[in-house]
C-alpha cells in the first residue's frame, strides 16, 4: 500500500494504526539487516503513537489522512526524546529537547514515526556510505548504493518498510537517491518548508522534502510539512501547494523544455534513452517538447562546492564540545578542547568540506571564491528564469548521469563523487522545486529517474506533469 | 591553485582541526585538486551581476523580537558533556 491507500484503509476501518505499525516494525526487523536503512527504530514511541491514533479514530476524532500512517525521518531531522545524529560521531547520543517543525507537523497530522534513517555524515555525500555508523544498500541490488545523502529514507520507502519518508536535499540528496530506488523524490522550492530543527549543512541550499511511492502521495505529504514558521525567517508566507486539486489535469497544451546542457558526454546512454522516451510520451499526451539552453549549467558544480562548503564551514563551527555533542577527553585548555573534539568527532568528508570552505572564506580569498560563486549563482538562476519566461512550464532532464554504482567504488575519489550531482545542483542554486519520478530500468534492472524542474512555488504544476507520466507508465509499481 | 603545506596548516588552524603531517600532505593534494576544478569560475564575466544571497527575495519574514524560554534551561543543558548548576563547564581560560 502507498500513503493514500493506507489512509483510505484506515478511514474505512479495514486496518488499524497499531496493525500498520506492527507490520512496519516487523518488516524492518525482517528486511533491514541487509539493507540497513534505519539507524534507529523507535518501537515504543511508534506503538504509543499508533495506539493514540486508533483511540482518536474510535472517537471520530481522526486528525486527517495521515493519522496512523507510518513514516520515517532522515536522521538530520530533530525528534524530541529520540537520538538524532546526522550520521556523525560528533552527535552520537544527542537527544533533542525539541522537535523540528516538520516533525511537529507530521505528529500533529497523526503520522507514526517508525524511526530515523541513515545518511551521509551531515548529509554531505551522494551514496549513504560516509555516515559514521553504517552503509545503506540499494533494495534493487544489495551490492549497490541507494544514492545519497538521503539513501536511508529512499531505501526504506523502496523496500516498503514505510509508505513515506522525509529527507533533505542540498544538492540532489533527495532526487538522486529517489532515482536510484524507483521512488518519487520531491525537493520543494527553497523556503516552502521550514528548516527549523533540521541539522544545518548549507543553509541557502538545504530544503526538506519527501520520498513516496507515488506522485499523489508526494502531493499529500508536502501539504502536511509546508508553510510559514515563526522559527525559520526564510520560510515563505504563502498558501500550501494543494497539488492534489490539479494532479489529474494532464499536460495537454503545456510546454516541456529539454535542456541541451543536461545531455552531455558521460551521461549513461540507457538513462538518456529513458528520459528521451519520457519526452516522447509527453508529446503523445499533447505537450509541446522543445530544446532549451541553460548555458551556465557547466559552472554549477564549482559554484555549488564553493557556496556549500563555505556555509558548511560556518554552520559546523557550532560543534565545539561545549554545549552538546562529542567532547574529547583530557583537554588541557579551551583551544585544545575545540581542536580535539572536532578532529576526533568529524569524519573525512566533513573535514574536507570544512577545510575547503574555511579556505574560501579566509582573508584574501573571500571575494575570489565566495562572492564570485554567488554572482555565478545569479547567472544560473537567470538561465531558468529565461526559460520559464519564454513559455516553458516544466524542465525535463535526467536526475543522475550514472546508474547506482557498487558500494565503495567512488569513495577514494571525492571529485568523481561530486560529479554525480551535476544534474541536480543547479536547481538548489536557483532555489527551484524539482522531483525525480520512476522512469524505467537499465538492462541490469537498476532504477532510472527522470527529473522535472518547476518554477518557484510551482509544486502543483510540477507534480501535475509528473503524475501524467506516472499514470502512463506505472514504473512505480515494480517493487524490488 | 595549488596550496602550500603552510596554507593547509593555516586553514586547519582557522577551522580548529588538528592534522598529522601525513594528513597535511593528503589535504594539500585533495584540496588542490578541488580548487583547480573550481578555478573555472574566474573565467566567467560577472561584471554588473549581483551576488545572490537570498534566492527568493521578499518572501521571508521577521517575528516580534520577544525573548522566550520555551525549551527551558534543563533541556538546554541536557546534552552538555559537563555541567555545573546551570552552567556549561569548560577548561580554565584565565590563569
Amino acid at each position: 500500500m502507498n500513503v493514500l491507500e493506507t489512509a483510505s484503509a484506515l478511514a474505512a476501518g479495514a486496518v488499524s494504526a497499531v496493525e500498520l505499525t506492527k507490520a512496519s516494525l516487523e518488516a524492518v526487523r525482517a528486511g533491514d539487516a541487509t539493507i540497513r536503512s534505519f539507524l534507529r527504530v523507535d518501537e515504543r514511541g511508534s506503538m504509543a503513537a499508533a495506539h493514540a491514533s486508533d483511540a482518536r479514530r474510535a472517537k471520530g476524532q481522526a486528525l486527517g489522512p495521515f493519522d496512523g500512517v507510518p513514516v520515517a525521518l532522515k536522521d538530520n531531522i530533530l525528534t524530541e526524546g529520540l537520538e538524532t545524529t546526522a550520521g556523525s560521531k560528533i552527535l552520537k547520543g544527542f537527544t533533542p529537547g525539541f522537535d523540528a517543525t516538520v516533525t511537529r507537523k507530521l505528529r500533529e497530522a497523526g503520522a507514526v514515526i517508525i524511526g530515523k534513517t541513515n545518511l551521509d555524515e551531515f548529509a554531505m555525500g551522494s551514496s549513504t556510505e560516509t555516515g559514521a555508523f553504517q552503509k545503506t544498500h540499494n533494495p534493487y541490488d544489495l551490492t549497490r548504493t541507494p544514492g545519497g545523502s538521503s539513501g536511508g529514507s529512499a531505501a526504506a520507502v523502496a523496500a516498503r518498510f514505510v509508505t513515506g519518508a522525509l529527507g533533505s536535499d542540498t544538492g540532489g540528496s533527495i532526487r538522486q537517491p529517489a532515482s536510484f530506488t524507483n521512488t518519487v523524490g520531491l525537493k520543494p522550492t527553497w523556503g516552502r518548508v521550514s528548516r527549523h530543527g533540521v541539522v544545518a549543512y548549507a543553509s541557502s541550499l538545504d530544503q526538506v522534502g519527501t520520498f513516496t511511492q507515488t506522485v499523489a502521495d508526494a502531493a499529500a505529504m508536502i501539504d502536511v510539512i509546508s508553510g510559514v514558521d515563526a522559527l525559520d525567517s526564510t520560510s515563505a508566507d504563502l498558501p500550501k501547494p494543494n497539488a492534489a486539486a490539479t494532479l489529474e489535469h494532464g499536460v495537454k497544451g503545456l510546454t516541456i523544455g529539454l535542456p541541451d546542457e543536461y545531455f552531455v558526454a558521460g551521461l549513461d546512454p540507457e538513462i538518456e534513452q529513458a528520459v528521451r522516451s519520457a519526452a516522447a510520451i509527453y508529446e503523445r499526451l499533447g505537450a509541446t517538447v522543445r530544446r532549451i539552453s541553460l548555458p551556465h549549467t557547466k559552472h554549477a558544480l564549482a559554484t555549488y562546492y564553493v557556496i556549500a562548503c563555505c556555509e558548511a564551514s560556518s554552520n559546523l563551527g557550532r560543534y565545539d564540545g561545549v554545549r552538546y555533542g562529542y567532547r574529547a577527553a583530557d583537554s588541557k585548555n579551551l583551544r585544545e578542547l575545540y581542536v580535539q573534539s572536532r578532529s576526533e568527532g568529524f569524519g573525512d568528508e566533513v573535514k574536507r568540506r570544512i577545510m575547503l570552505g574555511t579556505f574560501a572564506l579566509s582573508a584574501g580569498y573571500y571575494d575570489a571564491y565566495y562572492v564570485k560563486a554567488q554572482r555565478v549563482r545569479t547567472l544560473i538562476k537567470r538561465d531558468f528564469e529565461g526559460a520559464f519566461k519564454a513559455g516553458v512550464d516544466v524542465v525535463l532532464c535526467p536526475a543522475s548521469p550514472v546508474r547506482p554504482w557498487v558500494i565503495g567504488e567512488k569513495l577514494d575519489d571525492p571529485l568523481a563523487m561530486y560529479l554525480v550531482d551535476v544534474l541536480t545542483l543547479p536547481t538548489n542554486l536557483a532555489g527551484l522545486p524539482a522531483v525525480s519520478v520512476p522512469a524505467g530500468f537499465t538492462s541490469n534492472a537498476l532504477p532510472i529517474g527522470a527529473q522535472l524542474i518547476g518554477q518557484a512555488w510551482g509544486e502543483a504544476m510540477l507534480l501535475r506533469v509528473a503524475r501524467a507520466f506516472e499514470r502512463e507508465t506505472k514504473f512505480c509499481e515494480r517493487a524490488p | 591553485m595549488k596550496l602550500t603545506l603552510e596554507q593547509v596548516r593555516h586553514v586547519a588552524n582557522l577551522a580548529r582541526l588538528a592534522l598529522s603531517p601525513t594528513e597535511v600532505e593528503a589535504y594539500q593534494q585533495r584540496l588542490s585538486v578541488i580548487l583547480e576544478a573550481v578555478e573555472s569560475l574566474a573565467e566567467i564575466d560577472t561584471s554588473g551581476v549581483e551576488a545572490t544571497s537570498h534566492v527568493h527575495g521578499g518572501v521571508s519574514h521577521l517575528r516580534p523580537d520577544v525573548a522566550s524560554n520555551e525549551s527551558g534551561t534543563q533541556r538546554a543543558l541536557a546534552n552538555a558533556p559537563q555541567v555545573s548548576g546551570t552552567s556549561f563547564v569548560i577548561p580554565k581560560v584565565i590563569e
